[in-house]
């Protein structure tokens, strides 16, 4: 989105280095991040963009052994910083995980979760609004509308996953994160999700990692393409794909390695 | 080459059809020693829940009684009874000797008097008429009837004299002999005599032992396995308590015996034999079984649950709380009646604190003295009379019936909420 031509940078990644223990993740990522646009993480497997992903709503505060430097500015406000609140920090930025995990409760129960203990509503009604809103957002609307108040782990693995993308944005998140969203999902579904993602890039910021080349060129405006825990190169997708700077990048778009 | 390969895989069909025999005959084999013990236990424990009753007509003799004209019910509750109960006995054989009517006597429980007194509080009208009472046969006459007690003994070696069996015989020819369901095993407390004990005081509090375990193993259990789990840092600290509860979850009962016995007891001086001693001694023994069992459950909760929470800016503790304990209650709560089960059938300690005293009163609540139902198999499995023999045996049904409804509670338990999001 760019406001008077100038591109909006919505999270903006400095000098991250990442360890698990003593094994160092991530090298050194410079990365800028438009806001309201997708920006597609690509690499062959284990080469960081999950890693870089989860960094930037301190998901990997959860493992141990995992330790985070450098600086991720979110709204130019260092998110690795102490007086960074977590709790906040992850109800502005939403995550959608690689296997859909619907919460074992009802689909109702799955998207009043969030809006309930960010206290978001303050009546039934207000709440019966944010679930529809939601769920017609995620475009599912239609098709559980009559079965609220059923498990939503019975949904199919597709209306999962967009159940799970409802949940992340019923509290309204600026950004969500998406993990290989649609590598558990046939290829109607993953078309039913990119689409969606489309949609969705008009009110939010979008990252999505995706082991798909395909999938990438298709979503997203912005690309960036990680090997060995380095971020090779990243720019717009267009320029990623049809005239990359890197020779890796080259190969790996052109499926010589990866 | 190709008839050794014909051979190989014969060899391995052959070895798989004697692998399933050997599975089955372990099978079989468990099958049989536990048919067998069931057999057993039903064999001779199924006359105790019936009651011989020997039905004899009482004339309610105002004058033997101490009784003046028109007797108010508290003159009646005061009233002399052994007299007319003794004669009542004596009249059974009108030629009797003092010494046979000692032995007619005999013939009834200790209570028979009591039994009288209630008739006629029951039907004050009675006075100076004659009615048939049921008496409880002494517990001698009571397997004789059962066919339990081997008459053809020379007499000085058997407890039921031959005058005793003879007007016995006459009784049971007359039809004055009666055998009915035992109620009174369910209500009565312990005794020495047989025919008078019931397991109401053991299964009280063995009821008592358990719900004090249960209050303090369950709560303790679970915040410690949620802090082990959910919050706790893994460091050589959590892995060091990690391998003291396994430790603890193997140490034999009698030691926590000791420890109620040295703690409870001499330095807290907690009521001696009381169920609430009792709980105590088992929570400390139940708290390592729980905590493993909630620990494993709240393991087999999937991370991405977790994940799904945290993701959503729910705090740790919300995550645990609204996400991660109750998936993990099913396996918490069937680990939970595991423990109570073992604690249920566990004797060792409670004998070290007590609880194996004789107590012929029903406990009111967690500080009476009590036994539990396992001692009170061994107190009567240390009994010499023949009658305890059956009631050994009709204990263990009860504690037996009383663990299997537990453990299918556990079973339910597990299913319903499994079944619900899967």
């Amino acid at each position: 989105m760019k406001k008077n031509g100038v591109k909006m940078i919505k999270i903006k990644a400095k000098n991250v280095d990442v360890f698990y223990g003593k094994k160092q993740a991530l090298y050194n990522i410079g990365l800028d991040i438009e806001e309201n646009q997708v920006t597609a993480l690509i690499g062959p497997s284990g080469c960081g963009k999950s890693t870089f992903l989860r960094c930037l709503n301190r998901m990997n505060d959860v493992i141990d052994i995992c330790s985070v430097k450098g600086e991720i500015l979110i709204n130019d406000f260092n998110i690795n910083d102490k007086s960074c609140d977590v709790v906040r920090l992850r109800e502005k930025i939403g995550m959608v995980f690689q296997k859909p995990n619907p919460f074992p409760k009802t689909v109702y129960e799955n998207i009043s979760y969030g809006p309930t203990i960010h206290g978001m509503a303050q009546s039934k009604q207000e709440m019966d609004e944010i679930v529809e809103t939601s769920l017609k957002k995620a475009a599912l609307w239609e098709e559980v509308k009559d079965r609220l108040h059923e498990p939503g782990t019975g949904l199919s693995g597709g209306q999962q996953q967009r159940l799970c993308i409802a949940r992340a944005i019923s509290v309204r998140p600026e950004v969500i994160l998406m993990d290989e969203p649609c590598s558990a999902l046939d290829p109607i579904a993953t078309a039913q999700i990119e689409e969606l993602i489309d949609e969705l890039k008009k009110e939010h910021t979008i990252i999505i990692v995706t082991h798909s080349m395909a999938q990438a060129a298709r979503v997203s405006q912005n690309t960036g393409f990680f090997h060995l825990g380095h971020l090779i190169e990243h720019g717009s997708t267009d320029k990623i794909f049809k005239n990359p700077d890197n020779t890796k990048t080259q190969d790996y778009i052109t499926g010589r390695f990866g | 080459m190709n008839k050794n390969k014909e051979q190989l895989l014969n060899k391995r069909y052959k070895a798989e059809q004697r692998f399933r025999l050997y599975g089955l005959s372990a099978i079989f084999m468990a099958l049989l020693f536990l048919t067998i013990f069931i057999f057993k236990i039903f064999s001779t424990g199924y006359t105790a829940f019936q009651k011989t009753w020997l039905i004899v007509p009482v004339t309610f003799d105002a004058e033997l009684m101490m009784l003046e004209q028109n007797p108010s019910n508290e003159d009646l509750k005061d009233a002399d009874y052994y007299d007319i109960a003794l004669k009542s006995m004596a009249d059974l054989d009108p030629n009797a000797n003092e010494d046979q009517e000692n032995e007619l006597k005999r013939m009834v429980s200790y209570f028979f008097e009591k039994e009288i007194k209630n008739e006629l509080l029951n039907n004050p009208g009675l006075i100076g008429k004659t009615k048939e009472v049921y008496l409880t046969a002494s517990d001698d006459l009571d397997q004789v009837f059962k066919g339990n007690y081997p008459r053809d003994l020379p007499e000085d070696q058997r407890r039921v004299s031959d005058y005793q069996l003879k007007i016995f015989d006459q009784l049971v020819a007359k039809g004055k002999v009666e055998s009915k369901f035992n109620i009174s095993f369910f209500t009565y407390a312990d005794s020495r005599e047989p025919e008078l004990a019931g397991i109401a005081s053991s299964f009280m509090g063995s009821i008592f032992s358990i719900l004090v375990c249960l209050m303090i193993a369950f709560p303790v259990a679970v915040l410690a396995a949620i802090y082990l789990e959910e919050f706790a840092p893994k460091n050589r600290f959590t892995d060091f308590i990690e391998v003291n509860i396994n430790n603890l979850a193997a140490v034999p009962s009698i030691v926590f015996g000791l420890l109620g016995l040295g703690v409870l007891l001499a330095i807290f001086h907690l009521p001696r034999s009381t169920p609430l001693v009792g709980g105590i001694t088992l929570s400390l023994m139940t708290l390592p079984t729980i905590i493993i069992a909630a620990r494993a459950s709240l393991k087999a909760v999937p991370p991405s649950i977790r994940e799904a929470a945290l993701a959503m800016g729910a705090s740790r503790m919300q995550t645990t709380m609204h996400h991660t304990v109750p998936l993990s209650m099913p396996g918490t709560l069937s680990g939970t009646i595991i423990g109570l089960a073992q604690a249920l059938g566990e004797t060792a300690p409670l004998i070290l604190i007590g609880m194996v005293a004789f107590v012929n009163t029903i406990p009111g609540s967690p500080m009476d003295p009590a036994a539990s139902l396992p001692v009170q198999i061994y107190i009567w499995a240390e009994s010499a009379e023949r009658g305890f023999v059956e009631k050994v045996s009709a204990c263990i049904m009860v504690l037996l019936g009383f663990l299997i409804i537990m453990n299918l509670f556990a079973q339910i338990i597990r299913h319903k909420f499994e079944k619900k999001w899967s």
